[in-house]
């Protein structure tokens, strides 16, 4: 019993390591703004979210299963909701009995095991009756095998047996136990046993068809009583276990069915506060790993147009066959919200999900990682630098060929030349691993320098400024231009001194 | 049949090893904590009267070597070592039998205690029979097991042995618990009821799970209950538990004095032998001395203080080793050169070196020829607080006079770092004494001082001194070979790496 919504072969582990360099991630793509509107609120969505939207799916048809469950859950947001809130309810359960203790006796174990067990049943009921009366509205591979699963699984057969072997552990004809004679003649693997059939009353007969010994405690003798509850404890220990650990296992399946259909509730959330807000979305076309493609039409940055009143804009991207993007040109140009826009967009293409844009085609990655500059720790330069390094060498412990790396005006930190020729000897390095980089960066020397070489593997776009000095955010392929733009910030933030500057 | 045993596996002429103190020497030397690290986990074999009792003639230590080279042999190795684990579970099932009072549990413990017994046997005379020994100590010893494992006393303890355990590991019974009524019944292929439960709810198995097994605390006592159920389950098996009571009515006492001397005494042997694996893993190197009671000449490589190296552990490529060499004349080797540069643990290593061959054991050397002295003296300053520097030095004295006065010219004497408690004058006046006497004496001594001139002092005297790095002249080499004393080599160099040179200070102190 799988539920296999997030994966054709296997189950989503909400609770999987993060990409090590999540955190990073986090920081330098906003990826919170979009974590939040997915998880609305609950803390429960937020970790579904964040894990499936780092999914990191490398498989196009893995991404496409995900892709084609998700429409599904576009089309019958009912049904979907319904089935999270019946998951839901079962894993919550067990919560209205009292949790297991440190010390409990493998015969409290089994009694609280059976009612937890019992609830189970119920949920597992109602579950089936659902699946019976939606299967039909559901299309993708995902779905259909699910419910096909709880209609061939979970048969009136199988809840008779399910029922009748609870009734059994009652244990009402006596805790029958079989046992070897250990070290010392002492008892030992104790098994607990079911009783026979029960036969006619002459076969009942004490010694009648077998050898029988008994006794019976003294009503005062609370030791003995007390050795002879061990006994049964240790008989029934096996037992209890396999009950509790198989609770555990159905507590499991709809946990998993929890986490699975939480993330596609997440992906309903988002796309619905985008549409809301007038924007674009598309599924992407995943394309293999090592094929270098990206195309978009109107890639915008999911958080900033979350967070931003106003239009956002988008980018037109033609950059397939490159393995070098060079981003240059006006500072608040749209620079870093391009790189932003193109690492949510990986993600998210690599999570089964939407993507933000109109159009988008995008090869899959080893794994996506993001250098920027870091603000603190302004006070030693050199240490900056050294920090810097640092992280770029952590990213080079990590980061495989076919990965994708965003750079965001690393090496800033050091004068132009210095800066310059530390990026270029690990751009190069890097992309002669096969590992893509999207490169923002103002350090001229740098840019025109990959230029000047000639690379036809190379992009270089350019954030533009129009001759009224107006940015207007969108980036353009442009070679790099020997000055950047701090006089337009400094007009925006002086304006009323213009004059007085340019004089 | 309580006996002296017929073989000893530690000597060719079997004495008991007749307990005594520690030696004094032996905290100087460190050599306690080595006999601590060689009987640890062996408290039961009280080893510690084997490692105080040295030998006085070459041959006896011969005759450890033979041992000692045929136990280094894997399959040897392995059978002895397979025969003291069974040896000491049979001790401890007897010790069992005796503590417990229910008749079918003593009994049962008391059986298990023989078989392990009869199996330890065998396993150790067939292993045996099977090895190439060549040590006069086992090769006694294994003819001796192989006739007490043929005798039939012996098959007739095993053999009945066997039968009556195999029996009793047939019987399985049920017992029925409802209430406090209790039902003791054969076992009749009743289905196991947590495999049914589990079979039940397979299609829900996914990865591993708590697990809710209490652990049960066990004990070899049985309460009443239990002694209830095994009453009635020797009524339903009534045959096999007549076999048990019959058994330990025939068989008594059954273990052999020479094979229990044996199992004692291989232990002071493989306690060394495990002590230095990991450092011979590690590749430092140990040899079997050639040893002589008579030749002073002396010949020593790669030698190192065994107590620093298990105290090291794991980290034995840090040790240092280190050679030395005594001919013709050359009794005495003045230890001089900085502190902390390796002069005392070297002083130590030559006197271990000493005491370990004398137990015939292989030393922390790569090659040695070592004379076997009479007796071992150390003199190394004390700890105590006495009143005045004077009682200190009249205490240290009194000590020396004792030891030298006990010493003969087959001992060897240990000293360290003497006489520091008085002006360097006296020191060198007293040192110069002392070595003359030890010249006269004709004993071998390692004297370490502080004072150069002391290097010289006698004809029987051999400067060694600790070396620096040169590329480092802080850096301490623990090496400490045999040239001219030249004690002021360090102290500039030191005072360099802290720029506490006459220059470096001028040039500070301008600033």
């Amino acid at each position: 019993m799988k539920a296999r919504l997030m994966y054709a072969d296997r189950d989503f582990d909400p609770g999987a390591a993060l990409p090590v360099n999540e955190p990073d991630l986090a920081a330098d793509l906003e990826l919170g703004t979009l974590l939040d509107v997915m998880a609305g609120g609950d803390k429960f969505l937020f970790g579904i979210a964040r894990r499936g939207l780092h999914s990191g799916l490398t498989d196009p048809a893995e991404i496409i299963y995900r892709q084609r469950v998700l429409t599904d859950c576009v089309a019958q947001p009912d049904v979907v909701r319904a089935l999270y809130d019946l998951a839901v309810g079962a894993v919550d359960a067990d919560r209205h009995l009292f949790g297991f203790l440190f010390r409990d006796s493998p015969d409290t174990i089994l009694a609280r095991s059976r009612q937890v067990m019992a609830l189970y049943v119920t949920s597992l009921r109602r579950l089936a009756d659902l699946g019976a009366e939606h299967a039909a509205d559901f299309a993708s591979q995902g779905f259909t095998r699910f419910f096909a699963m709880l209609a061939g699984e979970l048969t009136s057969d199988y809840f008779d047996e399910m029922e009748s072997r609870l009734a059994e552990l009652e244990l009402k004809r006596g805790t029958l136990m079989s046992a070897r004679l250990g070290t010392g003649a002492k008892g030992t693997g104790y098994v607990l046993r079911r009783h026979p059939p029960v036969r006619g009353w002459r076969d009942r007969l004490p010694g009648r068809n077998r050898d029988a010994y008994s006794f019976t405690i003294p009503d005062r003798d609370e030791a003995g009583a007390r050795a002879l509850s061990e006994l049964t404890s240790r008989a029934v220990n096996e037992t209890a276990n396999s009950l509790a650990q198989s609770a555990d296992h159905i507590k499991g399946f709809f946990q998993v069915l929890c986490a699975e259909l939480g993330f596609y509730l997440g992906c309903l959330n988002l796309r619905g506060r985008l549409l809301a807000e007038g924007l674009p979305v598309c599924y992407p076309v995943p394309a293999a790993l090592g094929t270098q493609r990206l195309h978009a039409d109107g890639l915008y940055d999911a958080s900033l147009a979350l967070t931003l009143d106003g239009p956002v804009t988008g980018n037109d991207v033609a950059a397939d066959g490159r393995r070098l993007i060079i981003v240059t040109g006006a500072n608040q140009g749209g620079k870093s919200t391009f790189l932003r826009s193109a690492g949510q967009a990986q993600l998210m293409l690599q999570a089964g999900m939407f993507a933000p844009a109109r159009e988008l085609t995008g090869s899959a990655c080893s794994g996506l990682f993001t250098h920027y500059k870091r603000e603190e720790d302004a006070a030693m330069e050199r240490g900056k630098l050294d920090e810097e390094l640092d992280r770029m060498s952590l990213i080079a412990d990590w980061i495989r060929p076919d990965g994708l790396l965003l750079c965001n005006e690393s090496f800033a930190s050091t004068n132009e030349r210095e800066g310059s020729q530390l990026a270029r000897e690990i751009i190069r390095a890097l992309t002669e691993a096969g590992i893509r980089i999207v490169f923002v960066t103002h350090l001229y020397d740098l840019a025109e320098g990959i230029r000047a070489r000639g690379d036809d593997r190379a992009l270089f776009l350019r954030a533009q400024r129009e001759n009224d000095g107006v940015r207007t955010y969108r980036l353009l392929p442009g070679v790099p231009l020997p000055t950047s733009y701090g006089e337009d910030l400094y007009q925006e933030a002086f304006g009323a001194d213009r004059e007085a500057t340019l004089l | 049949m309580a006996a002296m045993p017929v073989v000893s596996v530690l000597s060719g002429s079997p004495v008991a090893a007749a307990e005594r103190p520690e030696p004094p020497f032996f905290r100087d030397l460190n050599l306690d904590r080595v006999c601590a690290g060689v009987t640890a986990g062996r408290e039961q074999y009280d080893l510690a009267p084997f490692f105080r009792t040295p030998l006085r003639d070459a041959d006896a230590v011969q005759y450890r070597h033979e041992v000692l080279r045929d136990l280094e042999k894997q399959d040897t190795a392995g059978a002895v070592a397979g025969f003291a684990e069974r040896m000491r579970a049979v001790r401890d099932r007897l010790a069992q039998a005796r503590k417990l009072r229910y008749r079918y549990q003593k009994e049962s413990w008391f059986l298990g205690a023989a078989r392990g017994y009869c199996a330890a046997v065998r396993a150790l005379a067939d292993a045996l029979g099977g090895a190439e020994l060549a040590s006069r100590g086992l090769i006694a010893f294994r003819d001796y097991l192989a006739g007490y494992a043929a005798s039939p006393e012996f098959a007739s303890l095993a053999g009945e042995a066997a039968e009556v355990a195999s029996s009793l590991d047939g019987v399985t019974y049920c017992v029925n618990v409802r209430g406090p009524r209790v039902i003791v019944t054969r076992y009749e292929g009743e289905a196991d009821f947590s495999a049914d439960v589990a079979a039940t709810f397979a299609k829900f198995a996914r990865g591993a799970v708590k697990d809710y097994r209490a652990a049960f605390r066990t004990w070899p006592e049985m309460d009443h209950v239990q002694e209830w159920i095994a009453d009635r389950v020797a009524r339903l098996f009534p045959a096999e538990f007549a076999a048990l009571d019959g058994f330990c009515a025939r068989h008594g006492r059954f273990e052999d004095e020479t094979i229990v001397a044996f199992d004692r005494e291989i232990q002071f042997y493989l306690g060394y032998l495990d002590f230095i694996a990991p450092m011979k893993a590690a590749g430092l190197e140990f040899c079997y001395p050639r040893i002589s009671a008579a030749d002073k000449e002396t010949d020593v490589c790669g030698a190192f203080d065994l107590a620093l190296a298990a105290k090291l552990a794991p980290r034995f490529a840090e040790m240092v080793s280190n050679d030395f060499r005594l001919s013709g004349e050359e009794r005495i080797i003045v230890v001089t050169g900085p502190n902390h540069g390796g002069k005392t643990t070297f002083a130590r290593m030559a006197g271990q070196l000493h005491y370990l061959a004398s137990l015939g054991y292989p030393v922390p050397a790569g090659s040695a020829r070592l004379f076997l002295p009479d007796q071992v003296f150390t003199h190394f300053e004390r700890e105590e607080d006495l009143a005045t520097l004077r009682g200190k030095l009249a205490d240290e004295l009194a000590r020396l006079r004792d030891v030298l006065a006990a010493a003969t010219g087959g001992s060897l004497l240990v000293m360290n770092e003497s006489f520091a408690s008085t002006t360097l004058r006296d020191a060198a006046f007293i040192g110069e004494r002392i070595l003359g006497q030890m010249t006269e004496l004709g004993l071998l001594g390692v004297y370490v001082t502080f004072i150069d001139e002391l290097a010289s002092a006698t004809p029987a005297c051999v400067s060694m001194v600790g070396t620096v790095n040169p590329e480092d002249p802080a850096e301490r080499t623990y090496k400490i070979v045999r040239k001219p004393a030249d004690g002021l080599a360090y102290a500039a160099a030191i005072a360099r790496k802290y720029r506490l040179t006459y220059p470096q200070l001028k040039e500070r102190l301008a600033s």
